[in-house]
């Protein structure tokens, strides 16, 4: 392992009957750092949490999980939220979050009283003795994911957390993970809403049918796209019309196109020296989206949800 | 709705479950389901045909003079047409001795010829001695014998002497018939835990499959232990259960009979050892049938696919069963030694042979092997349980198939 890797990956395949579901994911993730696993449904994301967990096996490349070759030999230091919850109906969400813990090898005495603080902690302290059965979805979901962070891990991954949960939770959400990666810890999730990882995340990998198209940081996926030229003039045409590029398209009264390479003054200068009458003009840094679009593809960025597509 | 859409609607959901009936591999157990009671009906009826033409006779010692016993045999055999489905007492002639009361206690407890009872005194002075009932059948034809040769006797005053009965508590022919209800009985209580906790077995993942709490569990600890886990919980469970339902039997024994649970026949093994065996038997055979019901019930997804493999199941279990039903009275023939050496009637067989036969030491060898095949079964079922639980492991492929893709 790298110094400062929280997890590498290298040419990770898993194949399930026919199909390549993770086809040669490669990833590192630095430790302290949040980090965005991206992709529509069925891209792959889900498989690569669960191969570098160690849940399953890959057929063929190799992972580390904090330095272990084994990720079950780290599992005491992980936190993980699958992305199907499950939790024993029958339990209280105090044995429950204690349960987790004990599963990674925190004492049931003190996972025991660390669920009633962290409860008690995000306002559901009236709750702590009652089974899960009576909880709403949110609240079963609060309470599993205090379960992945009782036995104070050094690495969290989130599996799909955002999914399910409405506008009020999904806050909450955020500030957890901001709350956790401020204390140090490594937060890995993967999501299908880009909004998420956009406002969360330092780095991210965008997977698309089993490959990781990019692996980085989030403003190098963002630099890679020219920003954004909006431009309305008074004039129709004239001499300014050579300052934009010919591929330049229309929006309503606007032309949409990429900054030229000589940056915004000598545009500028040609639109006032040809006389295009400049009513409105704005220059706008590519969203995470637009970076999704232009790596993973459009096909791609069609299969995430609505919410994913920045206005 | 009117009818058309109702049958329509009905279709649409009848052909789902049809196909994921059909179209699932638990179907197939379903479909060679009534092999199963066939089999187990040929085995049992073989087993009672056997069980009625090598039941050992009832036999009686007859010490005395050569003539009297001769007159004892006649009489029996002109009797003959009188006995019933089980035929008459069988008797020994023995040569008497000059302390015939030593004679006697000797013959009774010698376990090689386990004789119910003793004849002597001769045809004036009659006396039996044995562990039978005084109105019992055996009492019974031994009189109407003795009756018949004092009848038949030259030269002897008409009736004679009516025969004395002596009851004692126990002989080696009746200590031989109580040893193997206590094997039968051994190996049905085993037998019925073992089918008792194989249903639950069978479901056990169900739960974890239905709320998706595997996931969180495959996270955190190898997949051996979350299996290793849940046979020792059933294990425990179980061995509670049993610990309840011992105590309460031996109450209610106490509460019923006089002599309380002193009156049960008395392992060939003693007591203390026998129950001993039994609990290692009845882990020994959890483990391994346990293991691989496990194993088998991991592959159900559904409540419905673990019913489909309820039946054969128990099939397969009665089938265990009756083969180890084939070793009691006969441990070291060879169908009792195939029953003790095969891994899952193992146990079954082992513990009716700690009722019969007194060495410990094929019980220590025993316990060996069905250790060494617990370590095999439960890898091999941990194996299955982690493809099917998780998809995860190599595919399963016949060695033509592995060649092929090398």
């Amino acid at each position: 392992m790298e110094q400062g890797n929280a997890v590498e990956a290298s040419n990770l395949v898993k194949i399930f009957d026919d199909t390549r579901a993770v086809d040669g994911v490669s990833l590192a993730v630095p430790v302290g750092s949040i980090y965005g696993i991206l992709g529509p449904n069925g891209a792959g994301k889900t498989t690569t949490i669960r191969m570098l967990l160690g849940i399953i096996d890959p057929d063929s490349g190799n992972r580390s999980l904090l330095g272990r070759d084994q990720p079950l030999d780290a599992a005491s230091e992980v936190g993980y939220l699958p992305e199907e919850r499950g939790l024993y109906p029958s339990m209280t969400a105090q044995d429950a979050i204690a349960f987790m813990g004990a599963l990674r090898g925190l004492p049931l005495k003190e996972g025991r009283a660390r669920a009633v603080s962290l409860v008690e902690g995000r306002g559901l302290g009236d709750w702590v003795k009652r089974p899960i059965r009576s909880f709403s979805k949110g609240m079963a979901q609060t309470v599993q994911l205090l379960g992945t962070i009782v036995h104070k891990p050094r690495l969290i991954v989130l599996d799909e957390p955002f999914s399910g949960l409405d506008a009020i939770n999904q806050g909450k959400l955020e500030e957890l993970i901001r709350e956790q990666a401020d204390s140090g810890v490594t937060v890995i999730f993967s999501t299908h809403v880009i909004a998420h990882a956009e406002r969360l995340c330092e780095r991210v990998a965008i997977i698309a049918k089993g490959h990781v198209a990019f692996d980085g940081r989030v403003d190098e996926a963002r630099g890679r796209l020219r920003p954004i030229v909006r431009l309305g003039t008074r004039a129709t045409d004239g001499p300014w019309r050579s300052a934009i590029p010919a591929n330049a398209r229309r929006d309503g009264a606007e032309y949409v196109f990429e900054l030229p390479d000589g940056g915004p003054e000598p545009l500028l200068k040609a639109l006032i020296d040809g006389g295009a009458g400049i009513e409105t003009l704005s220059i706008e840094r590519p969203g995470l989206h637009d970076a999704f679009v232009a790596i993973a593809g459009q096909a791609a960025a069609r299969e995430m949800t609505g919410e994913g597509v920045m206005p | 709705m009117n009818f058309g859409k109702l049958v329509r609607s009905a279709f649409v959901v009848g052909r789902r479950d049809f196909v994921a009936t059909v179209y699932s591999k638990t179907f197939l157990f379903f479909l060679i389901g009534p092999l199963f009671p066939l089999a187990i009906g040929m085995l049992f009826g073989g087993l009672g045909a056997r069980a009625a033409s090598e039941a050992p006779p009832t036999t009686v010692a007859v010490i005395g003079q050569q003539a009297d016993f001769d007159l004892l045999q006649q009489a029996r055999t002109r009797l003959e047409p009188l006995a019933g489905d089980r035929g008459f007492v069988v008797l020994v002639p023995v040569a008497p001795e000059n302390d015939v009361a030593k004679q006697r206690d000797e013959l009774l407890k010698d376990e090689g010829q386990k004789l119910l009872g003793v004849l002597d005194g001769g045809l004036f002075n009659p006396h039996f001695t044995g562990a039978v009932r005084a109105d019992g059948t055996t009492v019974r034809q031994i009189g109407m014998f003795v009756d018949e040769a004092q009848r038949t006797r030259v030269g002897m005053p008409p009736a004679g002497q009516p025969m004395a009965v002596t009851l004692t508590d126990s002989s080696a022919g009746s200590l031989a018939e109580a040893r193997g209800v206590t094997a039968r009985a051994g190996q049905f209580l085993l037998f019925f835990l073992t089918v008792f906790l194989a249903g639950m077995l069978l479901s056990q993942l169900i739960e974890e499959k239905s709320n998706k709490v595997i996931e969180v569990l495959a996270a955190a600890v190898p997949i051996d232990a979350i299996f290793l886990g849940k046979l020792f919980a059933m294990l425990a469970m179980s061995l509670i259960g049993i610990a309840v339902w011992l105590s309460a039997g031996a109450l209610a024994i106490s509460f019923f009979t006089k002599a309380g649970i002193g009156a049960l026949p008395t392992p060939a093994v003693g007591w203390p050892t026998y129950v001993a065996l039994g609990f290692i038997y009845y882990t020994m055979n959890y483990l391994l049938i346990g293991s691989t019901f496990l194993g088998i019930g991991s592959q159900a997804s559904t409540v419905r696919e673990v019913q489909t493999l309820s039946m054969p199941v128990t099939m397969a279990q009665l089938l265990l069963f009756g083969l180890a039903q084939l070793s009691i009275g006969h441990h070291n023939s060879a169908e009792g030694l195939v029953a003790a050496a095969f891994p899952l009637s193992s146990a079954f067989t082992m513990i009716a042979r700690a009722a019969e036969l007194p060495e410990i030491w094929p019980h220590l060898l025993a316990i060996a092997w069905q250790l060494l095949w617990v370590a095999l079964i439960v890898r091999l079922s941990s194996r299955l349980f982690r493809r099917a639980v998780l998809k995860s492991g190599p595919s399963f492929r016949w060695p033509w198939q592995r060649k092929a893709t090398v």
